[in-house]
């Protein structure tokens, strides 16, 4: 038994290790950003011309990407869910094949789609669509960034919902759709607000596609991150200054999505 | 243990200035996206060192180096920031080795002729962020226009760009008219866009600077290649991509 006892102690060391490791390489870099800008730089950089422009864009942006991510993306996880059809693994590939896609190489993908010289270019064209260099540009390069997070996790949520406590609900009546909204969704919330959080702060951290396919204009496509990108040159300071902010806007989002959700949620929100 | 092994996989990425076992020594230089073509060549030929090119933004460059990044060699697309370098003690004393000129860039098809084309109604200008150089010599030409013209054509800027790739890219894609870039860079398209030249009156003093870096590991072989970008193999190079000799 003295042999086990020391084998367990040691691997509760190793257990222990490994987190403390985690949790000071995960932290540190946040922290130097808040060691390193003062609360009055902080302040003084939100009156900078463009940064408050900036911070204000990425959230309505995203804001915008995460509401037709919610709308498309539930109902689509839900049918990805609950039925077994052929190619359906296919599917659940290629939806989130985006995840593993380098932020460059979507910008480059999204120009060659919907780009003025792009695949449906033309179509859009003429339809009086502009995407490219608008505000518009920088939703489409969020969605196709974020979505595939709120997806995955919503198709893994739906899994986890009793079938029978689906059959029951049809059982009793209630049409297919009204068992989707009162039953389905409120089963999955937990799940689904996880989705939603890891695909609102990536949403909030795009750079690469968004600039590529975007541009950046102070206003109009210039969101935070390409506002901190842009002062990380010249002006370092105003740079960490953004970034905190930046740290706190998500970190209170992914905070209220946590409480929305019961903290229980995240616990189990890999499914 | 685990963390042993982590710790020494980590030291062998980072590269902790362990030369042993390579026949050259590595010399790590920093240089301005518009050098690419040319240093590119003269790295292969230079003969003292095993050439290590890093290209980013001039001033994205600067802000590594400030942030401890060491490199041998820092060449700039202008004098300011090796200077700067220079005055804060981070770099020897900075080698002026090339110039360039700027031109308005656009596709082939292109109707555009002139800067004073720009200020026409739907054409959509992308520039560089002024943080860059080229954002910066961008609004030196445009600041010696008179003041009407200059702001009829900054209200067609779509898109600040924080490097040249950038406005080249979304000026092959379509996405704006026009741009103003480096002469060098309308070269390395190899057609896909053209150069209109810029009034004498219009066009800025683009000089390229270079400077060992303070610390370097390898001081003597890095002179060495600054040298070779005034007169010899990088100097060829540099000609080769369009670039003009130094002023003055």
């Amino acid at each position: 038994m003295p042999a086990a006892i020391g084998g367990s102690r040691w691997f509760r060391a190793i257990l222990v290790v490994s987190l403390a490791l985690a949790l000071v390489f995960l932290t540190l870099p946040v922290l130097a950003i808040f060691v390193e800008a003062s609360p009055r730089q902080l302040i003084s950089s939100l009156g900078e011309p463009g940064a408050t422009e900036a911070l204000w864009l990425s959230l309505k942006t995203s804001m915008i990407a995460i509401a037709i991510i919610i709308v498309v993306g539930t109902p689509a996880a839900y049918l990805l869910a609950t039925r077994r059809f052929r190619g359906r693994s296919a599917v659940l590939t290629m939806v989130e094949l985006p995840l593993v896609v380098p932020p460059a190489v979507a910008g480059i993908g999204l120009l060659a789609a919907l780009g003025p010289t792009g695949l449906l270019g033309p179509a859009l064209g003429d339809a009086g669509v502009e995407l490219v260099l608008q505000t518009a540009g920088v939703v489409v390069a969020l969605t196709f960034v974020s979505a595939p997070f709120y997806l995955r996790q919503g198709v893994a949520a739906f899994e986890t919902v009793e079938r029978s406590l689906l059959d029951a609900s049809r059982t009793l009546g209630v049409g297919e759709a009204l068992t989707f909204v009162r039953v389905a969704i409120p089963s999955a919330r937990e799940g689904l607000l996880a989705g939603l959080a890891l695909a609102w702060g990536r949403a909030l951290g795009e750079f690469g596609a968004t600039l590529m396919f975007a541009g950046s204009y102070r206003g109009v496509t210039q969101t935070a991150p390409l506002a901190i990108y842009e002062r990380f040159g010249t002006n370092f300071t105003s740079a960490l200054a953004l970034s905190a902010l930046l740290i706190g806007a998500s970190g209170a989002l992914l905070l209220s999505v946590k409480l929305l959700g019961g903290a229980r949620g995240f616990g189990n929100a890999g499914g | 243990m685990a963390v042993a092994t982590i710790a020494a996989a980590i030291t062998t990425l980072a590269g902790c200035g362990d030369s042993s076992g390579t026949e050259k020594d590595q010399l790590l230089v920093s240089g301005a996206s518009s050098l690419t073509d040319a240093f590119t060549a003269y790295g292969k030929d230079f003969g003292a060192a095993d050439v290590k090119l890093s290209f980013a933004g001039s001033d994205e460059l600067a802000a590594q180096i400030r942030a401890g990044a060491g490199p041998d060699v820092y060449a700039a697309a202008n004098t300011d920031l090796p200077d700067q370098l220079n005055a804060d003690g981070l770099a020897g004393k900075p080698v002026v080795f090339a110039s360039n000129r700027l031109v308005l860039a656009v596709p082939p098809s292109s109707e555009i002729r002139s800067v004073a084309d720009l200020a026409r109604p739907g054409t959509k200008l992308a520039i560089g962020s002024p943080s860059v150089p080229i954002g910066s010599y961008t609004r030196t030409v445009l600041s010696r226009l008179d003041a009407p013209e200059r702001d009829a054509i900054l209200s067609k800027v779509r898109s600040e760009e924080p490097d040249v790739a950038g406005i080249i890219g979304k000026l092959t894609q379509g996405a704006v008219d026009a741009g103003f870039v480096y002469a060098t860079d309308v070269e390395a398209t190899g057609g896909r866009v053209k150069a209109i030249r810029l009034p004498a009156r219009l066009q800025p003093s683009v000089a390229y600077g270079a400077a060992v870096i303070t610390g370097a590991s390898h001081p003597e072989e890095a002179a060495q290649f600054i040298d070779g970008l005034v007169s010899g193999q990088g100097a060829v190079a540099l000609r080769k991509a369009g670039f003009e000799a130094p002023p003055g």
